[in-house]
């Protein structure tokens, strides 16, 4: 089991891209880079899951957290790439009414 | 005679056989009497400077220049000696704690145990199995004076000890919310503030609340954030998602959560489960909701708790007996 996380910092913006599986192991090491980016006051993070083909339960608790962070510190963010599996847990929760997910591909272009 | 004491003549021995003639069977003494002096707790440098005292005993000529080169391997073994006393106090240590996650695990067990009531025209069965030592999962009864039965199932993001810890908390809240006439979608509100204010912010708790009231045959129930679980027709022979909108609880404090309600006919069944069922990880994927139904079907003719345990068999088989999450099953059947 395995994660990799690339963070790109440009334009004020945060790109974060994940792969491989989000689970009880993995996600410390999420946390622990999305967590010092989400208490900065007014950050805009993306984090980008189309290379993620596994998350549990424990990974949702990761972005509930970032997103409280990053809603208390007046920022912006976004989780896009989203699986249909992934999408799934997210309605489920009813995190998806509050969180920004799959925003560009409810646009239409993809 | 104690080891310590003739260890000094049983290694002379191993030593002389060996020197004498090369063979397999002295080698294989030499091992013997390694786990012999490990479980005695003899160090390792120790055992060097009984070599380098014997060997001076035995070849008086033997050079200088040998002699000190053991007091190198007598150094370098002190550190070998001091990591493996080190792994021992560990391994005490480790004991320790399994005994009291042992305890703590039969505390728990205790704190959150519920009883599956029993009343006339409704079938219940319910299996709650730990991935770990401690449970995650909740699940819980009430039966009310109106003989209204509420069933609640929650799971709490997280595993293990943290997890168990938690939903303890939950257990109690639930416990001290007024009892009468509390509607499923107002429990989970009050849930929602105790855990919204008490729990650490990464930590969430998804539950299911249903209420059965036999009078009436309605069954009313509201979710928050958690796993749908199903609602089968007997007379269509026909299952659907128990689907139920709400966010988890602990994310935001003014959550408001919508109640549903329908009517359960006889025969009719309500399968409720925690994540753990549909997470369920096999070498070919997770099983669908559609395997699930597949079992349910199999067994639809038991009793519930037949049905239950025997779902949970045939998953643990297909995860080859190794649980990755707590898994949790209810089923509330109408008596046809």
């Amino acid at each position: 089991m395995n994660i990799s996380i690339d963070v790109n910092e440009n334009n004020a913006v945060s790109e974060i891209k994940v792969s491989g599986e989000i689970d009880a192991y993995t996600a410390p090491k999420l946390r622990e880079t999305l967590f010092p980016m989400s208490e900065q006051n007014g950050v805009k993070m993306t984090v980008d899951l189309s290379d993620v083909s596994y998350m549990d339960s424990t990974g949702l608790g990761v972005f509930v957290g970032v997103f409280k962070n990053v809603r208390s510190n007046e920022g912006e963010f976004k989780i896009i790439g989203l699986s249909s599996r992934l999408q799934r847990l997210f309605d489920i929760t009813g995190l998806a009414d509050i969180i920004d997910i799959n925003s560009q591909i409810e646009g239409g272009v993809q | 005679m104690e080891f310590r004491e003739m260890m000094e003549s049983k290694y002379r021995e191993l030593l002389e056989n060996y020197i004498r003639e090369q063979s397999e069977q002295a080698l294989y003494a030499g091992q013997k009497f390694s786990r012999k002096s490990i479980e005695h707790k003899v160090s390792p440098e120790e055992i060097v400077s009984l070599h380098k005292s014997l060997l001076i005993e035995m070849y008086p000529e033997v050079p200088e220049s040998i002699l000190h080169s053991f007091d190198i391997l007598l150094e370098v073994m002190i550190g070998y000696g001091l990591a493996y006393r080190e792994h021992q106090s560990l391994r005490h240590q480790q004991e320790e704690l399994r005994s009291e996650m042992e305890i703590a695990a039969n505390v728990q067990q205790t704190l959150l145990g519920t009883k599956v009531p029993v009343i006339q025209g409704l079938d219940i069965g319910a299996i709650s199995v730990p991935a770990k030592h401690m449970n995650g999962d909740y699940f819980h009864f009430v039966q009310d004076e109106n003989n209204c039965i509420s069933v609640a199932i929650a799971d709490v993001i997280g595993k293990g000890i943290p997890a168990a810890l938690c939903m303890s908390m939950i257990k109690y809240a639930m416990d001290s919310l007024p009892e009468n006439r509390m509607e499923p979608s107002g429990i989970l509100e009050n849930l929602n503030r105790v855990v919204e204010q008490n729990v650490d912010p990464s930590m969430f708790i998804t539950m299911f609340y249903g209420m059965f009231d036999p009078e009436s045959d309605q069954f009313y129930y509201a979710s928050a954030g958690h796993e749908p679980g199903f609602y089968y027709n007997a007379e269509k022979k026909e299952y659907r998602d128990l689907n139920a909108r709400g966010l988890l609880l602990g994310v935001e404090k003014r959550t408001k959560y919508r109640q549903y309600q329908m009517e359960i006919h006889p025969g009719d069944m309500i399968v409720l489960m925690s994540d753990g069922v549909t997470e369920c990880r096999t070498e070919e994927g997770f099983i669908e909701r559609e395997t699930l139904i597949d079992y349910i079907d199999k067994y639809i003719d038991l009793s519930a708790q037949e049905i239950v345990n025997n779902i949970f068999k045939e998953l643990e088989k297909l995860q080859h007996f190794q649980l990755r999450d707590d898994f949790t099953l209810i089923i509330l059947k109408r008596d046809v």
